[in-house]
């Protein structure tokens, strides 16, 4: 009985301290915030015009390659890189993304959004002033509908499926280099030469190898959603993606940063059991010895 | 020289050459410990295990980790994390087992200090335990740089840069302890060094002088109650094994401790496979960048009291600055429990239970580090920074009013 209040003395003690260090010291650390708004909320009324309109996908690729293939691809629709990464990083500062699967990884608001102001839809417009301006020009100047028809033109031609790869590849690549991805040929590095990039971010975005494990699925799920909740003025664009292409990139995070994950949740649980074992083991054994002296 | 008869198996063949049987009766079956104990008295044992596990993965982690600043962060979160068969187990178990370490060590201390058992006559088991507890921090600490990550850089450019406020030498020193101006690849080096070899040899060299200071004194035991322990060991080898006071270290000793230690190694594999940022701050998963300060620097949660003592003093008095308060109240804080034994003025050994005042002390002092390491992870601004200065100077006072409160237990007792 007496060693039974001990060790409640003991565990109480040990967790007060965990409490206080770990849980309640990360919560003030960290402040806490809204959870991720995949609806883009803020946008909605700057794209009310757009919304209350219904596409079409025909009149939308006129319109598309007429106003879009100039700077981006379309390879699955015939429309290859004008330039290669290096020069169109040189000339734009960021190379532009292929607009093939726009439609799928992007929340059509926030796409319609952007189409009319990027820097506005994606929360960085802090770093264009001064004269500076997005590589991206806005389409404010455009009809609602002609909008409408382009985000639809979008979404018809991306695909169904990707998998989680594609989608950081799309998504995150032109910037973040994720080089655990494949450690012996290099593939994984961005897609914009270093100095381009951090000329035009003002310093080198991070290696997403580990962020995984040194942020954690919780804080990307709200930071990636909006990073200026985590990072205030921070030059990363709040990039719109949808629900589904958010989790899958964070799930490609997790393939690469944390690729024995699996293993580790498949091994766990024996070894646990097996120690239980051992521990009846040991007080069955204790017991026996005990018996002879008490 | 001895005449050797033929040895009719191989262990008479050893024991003719080594004395097995005695040996092993010296140190197992005839090395004596009080009956009166519980569950606590098993905490060497968990350490002795831990210890093992450090040294076994430690080993493993060698084999792959490069102590090089451009190498060290790939080669433990790529190669070992990743690429190496049950190379993540290895890192995790080492990771978790560092800080459980300590959890155990301050069991182990606090049980100590709880019974008394470090004064007349114990106070080599205490000193060569405290000796213990200095180089497992500093092995800790520079085990801590060898990823190099964020946390490992920044932390070694905070507590490196302490020495500075030694008087006279104080930037030199640092510059001799880092090998560079800055902490940089030559600071890396040395400390994987210390790591993985003089820490590590010193340590177990130590472990065997702390084994060894027990032999004359003895274990204590719950109520502190002294007796004799040859008087104890013969009755006990006469039979009356439930009237001896005493048990031998094996089998009985250990299969207590086997016990508890089934229950520990539950709780750390579920910490190892389930629960192990705390041992392992996700923010050392950021490469090592000497241009970005982290928004929150903190070392482990082990060493967060005595960090706190240091920065709990944030502003000069009397012409001192506030560095320099903090520093001296900072090796205050580290070498004041070595002289514990001295400080405590009561001359009989007796659990904190059966002393009024120094009950009163001892759970003052855990409450006092318990605020001391919470607070020493916040953000040290507005009240938190308060709390600090007032937790520190309580930490001060706490022993120096040990002497004082002591006496008057004693003296209350008609001891003294």
């Amino acid at each position: 009985m007496r060693e039974l209040k001990i060790l409640a003395v003991v565990v109480a003690l040990t967790l007060i301290t965990y409490w206080g260090v770990e849980p309640f010291a990360h919560s003030q650390m960290h402040p806490h915030v809204d959870p991720a708004d995949y609806k883009f909320a803020d946008v909605e009324k700057d794209v009310a015009d757009v919304k209350a309109l219904t596409g079409n996908a025909t009149s939308g690729e006129a319109l598309v390659t007429a106003n879009c293939t100039a700077c981006h691809s379309i390879e699955a629709k015939g429309f290859p890189q004008v330039m290669d990464n290096a020069s169109s990083a040189a000339a734009y500062g960021v190379t532009p993304p292929d607009l093939g699967t726009a439609g799928k990884l992007y929340n059509a608001d926030y796409l319609a959004a952007f189409i009319k102001d990027p820097a506005k839809a994606s929360e960085v417009s802090h770093k264009f002033e001064d004269g500076r301006v997005h590589p991206m020009p806005g389409y404010t100047w455009m009809q609602p509908q002609e909008i409408a028809d382009m985000v639809a033109y979008l979404q018809s031609i991306a695909p169904k499926e990707m998998t989680n790869k594609e989608v950081f590849k799309d998504s995150c690549q032109r910037c973040h280099a994720i080089k655990y991805a494949d450690m012996q040929k290099g593939t994984m590095a961005a897609f914009t030469p270093d100095a381009d990039i951090k000329k035009y971010m003002g310093k080198l975005p991070p290696d997403l190898s580990q962020y995984i494990r040194s942020r954690g699925d919780a804080y990307l799920t709200t930071f990636i959603n909006n990073p200026q909740k985590h990072l205030e003025g921070t030059a990363m664009p709040r990039v719109g993606l949808t629900e589904e292409s958010q989790k899958q990139v964070i799930a490609y995070l997790e393939e690469v940063g944390d690729s024995k994950k699996a293993d580790r949740e498949e091994l766990g649980p024996k070894f646990l059991i097996y120690l239980v074992i051992f521990a009846i083991f040991g007080f069955l054994w204790k017991a026996k010895q005990w018996r002879e002296v008490h | 020289m001895a005449k050797f008869e033929k040895a009719n198996s191989v262990g008479e063949w050893l024991d003719q050459r080594l004395n097995t049987t005695g040996l092993n009766k010296v140190l197992m079956t005839e090395y004596w410990i009080p009956k009166d104990i519980n569950f606590l008295w098993a905490m060497g044992v968990l350490l002795a295990t831990t210890f093992g596990i450090l040294l076994i993965s430690g080993i493993f982690l060698m084999m792959y980790y490069k102590p090089d600043i451009n190498l060290a962060f790939d080669s433990v979160n790529y190669t070992i994390m990743q690429e190496v068969a049950y190379g993540w187990l290895f890192r995790h178990m080492h990771g978790v087992a560092a800080s459980v370490v300590f959890l155990i060590i301050y069991i182990h201390m606090f049980t100590g200090i709880y019974y008394g058992s470090y004064k007349q006559g114990r106070e080599m088991i205490w000193i060569s335990g405290m000796l213990l507890f200095m180089t497992f921090s500093a092995a800790g600490f520079s085990g801590y740089m060898l990823p190099w990550g964020q946390m490992s850089y920044w932390a070694a450019m905070v507590i490196t840069n302490l020495f500075g406020g030694v008087p006279v030498i104080g930037d030199a020193l640092v510059v001799w302890i880092r090998g560079d101006f800055n902490v940089a690849d030559a600071t890396l080096t040395r400390f994987f060094m210390l790591h993985v070899f003089l820490l590590p040899i010193t340590i177990m060299g130590i472990i065997g002088v702390h084994f060894y200071t027990l032999r004359i004194p003895h274990v204590n035991n719950q109520t502190s109650e002294e007796f004799d322990f040859d008087e104890e060991a013969e009755k006990y080898l006469a039979g009356n094994k439930k009237e001896s006071k005493v048990i031998p270290f094996w089998p009985v000793f250990i299969s207590k401790d086997l016990a508890v230690l089934g229950v520990f190694l539950i709780f750390y594999f579920y910490l190892v496979f389930f629960h192990y940022n705390f041992a392992m701050d996700p923010v050392n998963f950021d490469p090592a960048d000497n241009m970005v300060t982290p928004a929150h620097i903190y070392p482990e949660w082990y060493f967060l009291w005595s960090y706190e003592v240091l920065r709990g003093f944030f502003f000069d008095i009397a012409g001192f600055s506030a560095f320099d308060i903090g520093l001296i109240a900072f090796a205050f804080a580290n070498g004041i429990f070595l002289v514990l034994p001295w400080l405590d003025r009561d001359p009989k050994i007796l659990p904190a239970h059966k002393r009024p005042l120094f009950f009163i002390w001892f759970w003052v002092l855990m409450a006092d580090l318990i605020v001391l390491t919470v607070y020493g992870k916040l953000p040290p601004t507005g009240t938190n920074a308060w709390v600090g200065f007032f937790a520190a100077t309580a930490f001060i006072v706490i022993f120096l009013v040990l002497p004082i409160i002591t006496k008057i237990d004693a003296k209350r007792r008609g001891d003294a």
